[in-house]
């Protein structure tokens, strides 16, 4: 790559540019993240083990969590709005291309901020001054009385910075959406991934200020002696858990529900059927992020908030389930009486299917109040969550890149490769993930650093770790896969996938202007509508 | 509307649903925290109604309305003139705020770390009369242009949004009033 | 030395309480909708993704353009709907019934607190205090013995959970909790804390043991009683005294009263040192004084410097705290 290359990308306030950049910038962390937990389930592939003292695996845990969260889901899912948004909707870039270089290059030094905590303060030895109170900081262990040093600070200032970009990142798509769509892009008519996007920017935009107002409050106790969370000085503990999971909650859905998006596009075209219940899909998306925002006090049924809300949150957590379960049933109804394609992409998505199922589920039983005073903060939450974000949101990742990465360079990505990245991704989850329940069953909880031999949870953490090499080898293969079909994939064309959506109406890559001329857009196929001029999909809508 | 315009209206609107759901964090903090304070100072033993403060602030939001009014019809003079007397009253407003803070630190002990009340209190007027500093700039700045010529009738949607970013700060005055004021005492 | 039975794997589908039988129960209707939902739809998955992942005749072809259907849409989501209220109408009662359990006016009744990383137990009507081990009586179906637990904390979060007792229950500093349990089978039962406390949150053991009621009654007589003094362990129960061991720990019958500590009063009826760090043995108690950070890296307890006499004439007193 020659100096003026570097130059043009490190400048560029090109949305498409800088989508990949967000997405290599994810990937990168995730390879980190993954690492980290590579590390921590070394340690606990069998009892009394001191590969990692006790004080690294806590900050390993910390960060690792951190990581995964806001260094490469949202990066990853705003950076494919980013490049996918304007294309979808018929635009040329975003509302504000300078504001969106902003919101990346605010999350690439919130993410060293981060990164830089391993060597500040003491140094790398015992992992420096990385944060070692959870991906969430709790109070009061949060506070200076209980955690001195920067440490905690590190994570305040780089999730507090990075969110900052991602309100900005949400602003720029909301104002994208309602008002630069193309003539005849009504919004009943743009993809479904879109109107997944513009539901998790709206509620990017209500969420992440309490997210910052808690960590703002938190860095006022820490540095001028307020009293927030003090409770030496009548503060409340609970305040801040209430604070952060009222953020906490609906991010996991911000990061989800995009996840739903690439599903909703990427299974009509490999059915060969267009998505079946198109207004359902959208009423469920707006759904689930409205009824998302009452959900948040369901990590807290442990905390002492009397029967009443108990009762409430369970029954608004076991009311957002609704909505997401439809959207499976529109999903398989898509497959049902397809013409089914099984390249990588809707292999991933099949995966995705059964995992999120399982995820749902168990969420369901978590949602059971008292049935949460045993699972929440064991291990079977932990494989909750991993079920959702990984067997979930990161397999419809994969199946996105695999399906987008075509048009942004031109090139195929090879489906040797991508069948070896999907069956050992696969294996090597569901090995850890599905194994990772019982522990949780059997009474272990989550974020120790070692447990007893007697407790009969030995076998179980040694097979939870054994997935885990192959879930790196699946990593592997798919960087392989990208750096080598960069040079010598086969090229795509304008439409490999034989789509629908504007975004393969113009060059595999597009110019930097996106579109020459737009096919009419007349419904929400307007490429079926060009290659289907006897039966149309608008009369069918 | 231009598509431009458009654009910047929904951003602008955006932004000030960020803001609203920030500052509603703090307020919900406040009123958490009322009553809950182990010692003194107490709301009712320090604070007084800021009568003028609030007044300066909110018959800023009328003089800036007109300052958009006037230069939609292209009197830019006037409209700098409006401007230029927003932020006269925002300017007051702060100086009543630091006035009313230097009594309440220097001569009645209320800091920060005192207890809740000071807690809760600073950061939440805090907040609020930083926006209004960030106001106060950005209508500065278009007072200037004005001034100088640069300001066209052509500019009016831009200094509207202006404009409701200080509506926008002026209500949450209003609510900060209530909560700590009315309310917290 | 205290009666400590053999641990069962603390399985949250092993109840021996009434809380986490009634949990049982509620988990398995749960589990029962559940694997239904499951088999039905990643049934009807499997089926569609074979019969219509044959290669077709046809491939050239589209399929039929299915865009909807009213009729199917609203049934699959009214059906989720009345499954939910149902869940909701179960989960509430249960939610309500575990709540809202009477206290007899004879229960026992204890108080845990949490402290980084250990466990202060108290029974406050028998005047007993200890650390990190609990012993109740069991629970007899015809005239019910439950306990009541009272559970705060004197720094962060931490969490109570004995699975085969009762849920969870958060120990949140400057609020009060209850629970209760109502253990039917004489046992030893472990738990730990269950909310991440900081370094060393995973040594904060939880050792619940259940007595039968006569059995019970001479364990509260045992605790109640100061420890006798001996003149042979005098040198050494002066080294405690004089040392800054009472700043943090409490001996009944000594100036010792801090409570930052365990209370020491029977140290060896409790079977581990440092909540679960290392077994309760004369030589792991010796090891534990000179170096705590050797057991528990980072235990607030520093080391206390003695040298080899010393720590013999103190241990030799400590082991004396039965």
């Amino acid at each position: 790559m020659t100096l003026a290359t570097l130059h043009d990308w490190v400048v560029t306030v090109d949305h498409k540019r800088l989508g990949i950049m967000y997405v290599v910038t994810g990937l990168v962390f995730l390879v980190i993240g993954g690492v980290e937990a590579f590390l921590i389930r070394l340690q606990l592939s069998q009892p009394g083990l001191t590969l990692v003292p006790a004080d690294t695996f806590n900050r390993l845990f910390t960060v690792h969590g951190t990581t995964m969260v806001f260094l490469v889901g949202i990066p990853i899912v705003f950076g494919f709005a980013n490049y996918l948004v304007p294309l979808m909707i018929g635009a040329r870039d975003l509302a504000f291309p300078r504001l969106n270089a902003f919101g990346f290059w605010i999350l690439l030094f919130g993410g060293a901020l981060l990164y830089f905590s391993f060597i500040g303060g003491d140094g790398l030895y015992g992992a420096g001054s990385a944060p070692a109170v959870g991906w969430f900081a709790y109070a009061p262990l949060s506070e200076r009385a209980f955690t001195p040093g920067n440490a905690t600070d590190y994570w305040n200032l780089s999730v507090l910075v990075t969110g900052f970009g991602t309100i900005a990142t949400a602003i720029n798509l909301i104002a994208t959406i309602t008002t630069m769509r193309a003539p005849g892009m009504t919004l009943g008519r743009m993809p479904v991934y879109v109107w997944t996007m513009l539901t998790v920017s709206a509620m990017t935009l209500l969420i992440l200020p309490p997210l910052s107002a808690a960590q703002i409050m938190l860095l006022l106790d820490r540095f001028l002696g307020a009293h927030y969370f003090d409770t030496q000085a009548g503060g409340s503990a609970i305040i801040w858990q209430h604070f952060f999971w009222f953020f906490g909650h609906p991010e996991v859905y911000v990061l989800m529900v995009p996840g739903f998006g690439f599903v909703s596009e990427i299974i009509p075209v490999f059915s060969r059927k267009v998505i079946f219940g198109y207004a359902t899909l959208v009423v469920a998306t707006v759904s689930i992020g409205a009824v998302s925002f009452s959900t948040w006090a369901h990590h807290m049924f442990t905390v002492g908030m009397g029967g009443t809300l108990n009762s409430f949150f369970a029954a608004s957590t076991m009311l957002v389930a609704v909505p997401t379960g439809v959207k499976i049933f529109n999903w398989l109804g898509t497959l049902y009486g397809g013409k089914l394609r099984f390249r990588t992409p809707l292999l991933f998505c099949c995966a995705f299917l059964f995992q999120f199922l399982c995820a749902g589920l168990t969420g369901i039983m978590l949602s059971v109040a008292p049935f949460d005073w045993q699972l929440t903060d064991s291990y079977f939450v932990v494989a909750h969550f991993h079920f959702v974000l990984f067997g979930g949101l990161l397999f419809t990742i994969f199946a996105a890149l695999y399906y987008w990465f075509p048009k942004a360079t031109g090139r195929m990505l090879s489906e040797r490769l991508g069948r070896w990245h999907f069956w050992l991704l696969v294996v090597g989850f569901n090995l850890t993930f599905v194994t990772m329940h019982f522990p949780g069953l059997l009474g272990m909880p989550r974020r120790i650093y070692t447990y007893p031999a007697d407790r009969g949870w030995d076998m179980l953490n040694l097979v939870t770790t054994l997935g885990v090499p192959l879930q790196a080898l699946a990593v592997l293969i798919f960087v392989v896969n990208v750096v080598y079909s960069l040079r010598r994939g086969a090229p795509a064309g304008n439409n490999p996938w034989e789509a629908w959506t504007l975004e393969w109406a113009t060059t595999s890559p597009p110019p930097a202007y996106n579109f020459a001329t737009l096919p009419p857009i007349n419904s929400r196929r307007p490429l079926w509508d060009v290659q289907h001029p006897d039966d149309p999909d608008g009369p069918h809508e | 509307m231009s598509s431009t315009a458009l654009r910047g209206r929904a951003g602008v609107i955006g932004f000030i649903l960020a803001e609203t759901s920030l500052f509603a964090v703090f307020v919900v903090a406040y009123l958490f925290y009322i009553g809950k304070s182990l010692t003194g100072p107490f709301p009712q033993d320090v604070l007084e109604l800021p009568i003028v403060n609030t007044i300066c602030l909110l018959s800023s939001s009328v003089t800036v309305a007109l300052a958009t009014r006037a230069l939609a019809s292209g009197r830019v003079a006037r409209a700098g003139a409006w401007l230029a007397l927003t932020v006269a009253l925002g300017l007051a407003f702060l100086a009543g705020t630091a006035q009313e803070w230097r009594r309440l630190i220097f001569e009645r002990g209320l800091t920060i770390g005192t207890n809740l009340f000071g807690t809760t209190f600073y950061p939440l007027v805090g907040l609020h009369a930083s926006h209004v500093i960030l106001g106060l700039v950005m209508l500065s700045l278009c007072a200037a242009f004005a001034w100088s010529g640069a300001l066209k009738a052509a500019h009016t949607q831009r200094v509207e949004l202006v404009s409701w970013y200080w509506h926008f700060v002026d209500g949450v005055w209003i609510v900060v009033f209530t909560v700590v004021y009315v309310i917290g005492r | 030395m205290s009666v400590l039975h053999a641990i069962e794997t603390p399985n949250i589908f092993a109840p021996v309480s009434t809380p986490a039988f009634a949990i049982r129960d509620l988990s398995f209707f749960v589990l029962a909708i559940t694997a239904a939902i499951f088999l039905i739809v990643a049934g009807f998955a499997v089926y569609t993704l074979i019969r219509f992942g044959r290669r077709p005749a046809d491939p050239d072809r589209e399929p039929a353009q299915v865009y909807g259907s009213t009729q199917i849409e609203l049934a699959w989501t009214v059906v989720p709907l009345l499954i939910v209220v149902v869940l909701f109408l179960v989960t509430a009662r249960y939610v309500w019934g575990l709540e809202r359990r009477a206290q007899p006016p004879d229960a026992l009744e204890i108080t845990v607190v949490g402290h980084q990383w250990w466990w202060e137990i108290r029974y406050p009507k028998l005047g007993i205090v200890t650390a990190n081990e609990i012993h109740v009586p069991v629970s007899d179906a015809t005239r019910p013995t439950p306990t009541f637990i009272t559970i705060q904390s004197v720094d962060v979060a931490h969490s109570f959970w004995v699975p085969q007792l009762a849920g969870k229950m958060d120990a949140i500093p400057n609020k009060t909790n209850r629970i209760w349990i109502e253990p039917r089978r004489v046992g030893t039962y472990v738990g730990q804390c269950a909310e991440y406390c900081g370094l060393q949150h995973a040594l904060m053991l939880l050792v619940v043991v259940v007595h039968p009621q006569d059995e019970f009654r001479a364990w509260v007589a045992s605790q109640q009683i100061a420890p006798p003094e001996a003149e042979a362990t005098r040198p050494g129960r002066e080294l405690f005294s004089s040392l800054a061991c009472i700043s943090c720990h409490s001996v009944r019958g000594t100036p010792g009263n801090g409570v930052f500590g365990p209370d020491l009063t029977h140290l060896m009826s409790r079977s581990t040192l440092g909540a679960g760090a290392v077994r309760n043995t004369p030589g792991n108690l010796r090891a534990w004084v000179k170096d705590p950070a050797a057991f528990k890296a980072g235990a607030l307890m520093p080391a206390m410097k003695l040298d080899d006499a010393q720590l013999d004439q103190l241990v030799g007193y400590l082991v004396t705290l039965q």
